[in-house]
């Protein structure tokens, strides 16, 4: 068996876990959330042998030792280590806090992810190492940056759901903030699918895909019709987000868990994010950057971005210690924060060019 | 405390410096003048910025919009005055919210822990308040005992009325965390500053077999005058030794520095020489395995070093690093390169040849004669007419058309390529290995003088420590009272924490679980 196809079988655990895990907030059964936490820690177990085989198979073709060969080095590996620490995490946060309605809201992350990941055909073929990533810093690098990573999106769907919970009416500002990025965050993955699906055959990589192909199918489409009728249709929804925001409440709220819980899962989650992230993404980062390109700090844009979303978690630690910045102000911090993580860790790569791209020597 | 009105003007600023209101803003500052910084290039040419605002705000507003965005300085934003303003004004924030805390936090921490009063206990987050079979003396010692074994503290006692007061504390310093995490960001920036003003940061393209004593920043290698090279040619006629190029220029050596600085050209101090580069492919792939530059270092006139660097693998001589950053061929090197051949017979023994482009040399042990015809650095067949022709600018697959020649006569020839080995083969067992064009490529290496970074990495660490002690750890007080009743004693216990207050109140759960347990085992 090679580690596709357990990460297959670990895929398949995911997406059948969130279907229970529906089914169990729907009936509220403790019986089925037995069964769900027990497909999600199968699918975690399977996942995590996955990535070891990975690791051997890695290992085997490369010849460069051990701790240069963890699958941590492109897109596609550092989507399923993402996905792992996420599962980690809900697993860790169901134990703590004893509520499985959380896990609604994670196990489609997870399935989604790894369903992306095969219906893009991503590549997923294993590379032997470019001379720059050839470092014992990748290991620690680039595993802490995940995990930091992964607290912060766990942080994230907290924020959100504090957010909602929070919100009563339309007009509020906090309201109009979480309807208007969801809107936005759904749009924008719509029509990414839809670029995906217009344009499946030509494209091989999403890196391509994004380059020179994003919103080619919506907004930035060549036909002047195509992309009005696409913004009508986006802001369309967005109304509608904003409008019927309230039915999410009504969903939430039966979750049984309290703001308090949520802003404590925020606030503990950014807590052992941040100093991992200071640590593994920036201060490695930096020690990384020092031996291979002879500069500490080089203000390249994923260095710049990192430092972005390591400002804004340090304005939502301080922000705590101040007077009015309590509950709705600083969830909105947290969501904020996680789209400076996103932007950091896909947007840099695909839409700005620096030296992440390894592509200096040439 | 005093009223807000009352303060003077000297107050006022120190109070705006020492808030965390400022450090929000300088927080938002940096973050978002740093977005606009990735997305205009930094330090590019003003061309490719012009055609990003043409593609963002349409091609009428570019010119004008480029005009004003560097005349605010985002071409180079990280190094303009503003951002370095704000950097300066984060530094000074930190440093003044530090000596306004910092007292009253190291009292907290200093500070012996008192037994409290009877009203103090009712304020407490964590309270518990249970009664134990026994009278307070005997209570006590189970209670210590309790303590220690649970969570390790070790308690301080008063005889009060009605009983006795126990009372511990753990983790004072851990209030400094955040103190220490401060302090480390001035020290990185410490380490930075230093850096700029102390240490060099250039490049030097060595070509194979050449010997340099300088190297080049970026800036003042662009304009290479007359003057550049009149100087750079004295100094390495002399070999980095100023005393002696300055001689030769007809000047002093102070002034001569001066004019180096003034044209980007940093003595290294010593000389560095580039003995082979070579690129490792994976297989026959043109995916890079590996570049290395095998460097020797010279220091009057003898050899002190050699290593072979590779991309994580620099070298480093007297405070002076040298990294594998680029590569590239040599203009007109493999006219004047040296080709390198190994000869081997079927008998297995083997010879180096040299010789030069459009040469001949003879086959050891034969007859043969061998001319170097032609050179290709990245030999590729077309598919469908098996047409040579050179498909990289690099040296990813160097191959040599050589023809042999017996008695004036051409008997046969072909493209001897240096990656494959089947290419060697001749007739009657005979193989011609391609070794190098040897002097055909430079390495282009990154060079950097930094005496800061050993303060950066210092930051580093005290960062990292500091955030530890901040986010993990935390100061944990616990007071008992206890208070004799008839037969029993009354156990009121309260306790804090200025983090994770629910560990400590789990742990505390413990505790009374603990104590009530080996009370009734010690009935």
């Amino acid at each position: 068996m090679d580690s596709s196809t357990l990460f297959g079988i670990a895929t398949m655990a995911y997406i059948l876990a969130m279907i229970i895990y529906i089914v169990y907030l729907a009936f509220k059964k403790p019986q089925i959330g037995v069964v769900a936490t027990t497909v999600t820690v199968i699918g975690f177990v399977t996942q995590t042998f996955a990535i070891l085989l990975r690791w051997k198979e890695f290992y085997e073709i490369g010849k460069m030792g051990i701790l240069r060969a963890a699958p941590l080095t492109n897109l596609y590996e550092s989507l399923v280590f993402f996905v792992w620490c996420l599962i980690l995490g809900y697993l860790i946060i169901e134990f703590k806090y004893k509520n499985r309605s959380f896990g609604a809201f994670i196990t489609p992350v997870a399935g989604l992810a790894l369903a992306f990941i095969d219906l893009t055909g991503m590549d997923k073929d294993i590379h032997p190492l470019v001379p720059a990533l050839q470092s014992n810093w990748l290991l620690a690098h680039v595993m802490m940056s995940f995990i930091a990573y992964s607290t912060f999106a766990l942080a994230f769907s907290t924020a959100l759901m504090y957010l909602i919970l929070k919100t009563e009416k339309r007009t509020e500002p906090s309201y109009i903030f979480w309807t208007v990025t969801m809107g936005i965050f759904i749009v924008i993955l719509s029509a990414m699918g839809l670029d995906y699906l217009t344009y499946k055959v030509a494209i091989k990589n999403p890196d391509v895909l994004i380059k020179s192909f994003l919103f080619k199918a919506s907004f930035f489409s060549n036909s002047t019709a195509v992309s009005l009728v696409s913004w009508i249709i986006a802001i369309a929804f967005i109304f509608l987000v904003w409008r019927y925001g309230y039915i999410l409440k009504k969903v939430i709220a039966s979750f049984s868990l309290s703001p308090e819980t949520l802003d404590e899962i925020t606030y503990k989650s950014i807590a052992i994010g941040f100093p991992i992230f200071t640590l593994g993404g920036l201060i490695f980062g930096a020690i990384w950057a020092d031996q291979a390109w002879g500069v500490y700090w080089s203000w390249d844009p994923k260095e710049t971005w990192s430092l972005i979303t390591w400002f804004a978690y340090a304005f939502f630690l301080h922000s705590r210690f101040l007077r009015g910045w309590k509950g709705k102000k600083i969830a909105i911090v947290a969501v904020v924060g996680f789209v400076m993580v996103i932007f950091t860790y896909l947007g840099v790569n695909l839409l700005l060019s620096g030296l992440h791209s390894y592509g200096s020597m040439e | 405390m005093e009223k807000e009105k009352d303060k003077g003007f000297i107050d006022r600023i120190w109070d705006f410096f020492a808030s965390i209101r400022l450090a929000i803003v300088v927080f938002a500052g940096l973050a978002l003048t740093s977005i606009i910084g990735t997305v205009l290039e930094q330090n590019a040419d003003p061309e490719r910025n012009i055609r990003l605002l043409a593609k963002l705000f349409g091609n009428a507003a570019a010119p004008s919009l480029f005009n004003i965005f560097e005349s605010l300085g985002f071409m180079d934003m990280y190094h303009s005055w503003w951002f370095v303003s704000i950097l300066v004004l984060f530094a000074a924030n930190l440093i003044i919210c530090s000596i306004d805390r910092l007292p009253r936090i190291l009292k907290v921490v200093k500070e012996p822990i008192k037994p409290l009063s009877e009203d103090r206990f009712r304020g407490f987050g964590i309270k518990k308040e249970f009664v134990l079979n026994g009278g307070s003396e005997k209570t006590k010692r189970a209670v210590s005992q309790s303590i220690k074994k649970v969570m390790g503290f070790n308690l301080s006692e008063v005889k009060e009325e009605s009983g006795y007061q126990l009372y511990s504390q753990k983790g004072n310093y851990t209030r400094l965390g955040v103190y220490i995490t401060h302090f480390s960001i001035l020290v990185i920036l410490l380490g930075a500053v230093i850096g700029i003003f102390f240490g060099f940061k250039g490049f030097l393209n060595l070509p194979e077999g050449k010997t340099y004593s300088v190297a080049f920043t970026r800036t003042g290698s662009m304009a290479q005058t007359q003057e550049f090279e009149r100087i750079l040619d004295a100094v390495e006629a002399s070999a980095g030794n100023l005393q002696n190029a300055s001689k030769l220029l007809g000047t002093d050596e102070k002034s001569l520095r001066t004019m180096m600085r003034k044209l980007g050209i940093f003595p290294l101090g010593f000389n560095i020489r580039c003995d082979m580069f070579n690129v490792d492919f994976y297989g026959k792939s043109d995916m890079p395995k590996a570049y290395r530059s095998w460097l020797s270092v010279i220091q009057n006139g003898k050899e002190v070093m050699k290593k072979i660097i590779e991309v994580n693998e620099p070298l480093k001589y007297e405070g002076v690093t040298f990294y594998q950053s680029s590569y590239g061929l040599v203009p007109g090197g493999v006219e004047n390169g040296i080709f390198r051949f190994r000869a081997a017979s079927k008998d297995g023994k083997s010879e180096e040849i040299n010789a030069r482009f459009g040469g001949s040399f003879t086959l050891p042990g034969t007859t043969l004669t061998a001319k170097i015809e032609d050179f290709s650095p990245a030999l590729g067949f077309d598919q469908a007419t098996n047409r040579p022709f050179t498909y990289a600018k690099q040296m990813n697959n160097p191959a040599v058309l050589v023809s042999f020649f017996e008695n004036g006569n051409r008997k046969f020839g072909g493209w001897i390529l240096k990656r494959y080995p089947e290419t060697w083969a001749l007739p009657d067992g005979y193989t011609l290995q391609f070794l190098d064009v040897w002097g055909s490529q430079y390495t282009g290496l990154q060079v950097r003088k930094d005496p800061g970074v050993w303060i950066v990495y210092l930051g580093c660490i005290a960062m990292a420590i500091g955030l530890f002690i901040a986010f993990f750890m935390s100061h944990r007080r616990i007071w008992v009272k206890l208070v004799d009743e008839r037969n029993t004693t009354r156990v009121i216990i309260g306790a804090s924490a200025n983090k994770n207050k629910q560990a400590f109140e789990r742990k505390v759960d413990k505790l009374v679980s603990h104590l009530a347990k080996t009370k009734e085992g010690g009935k």
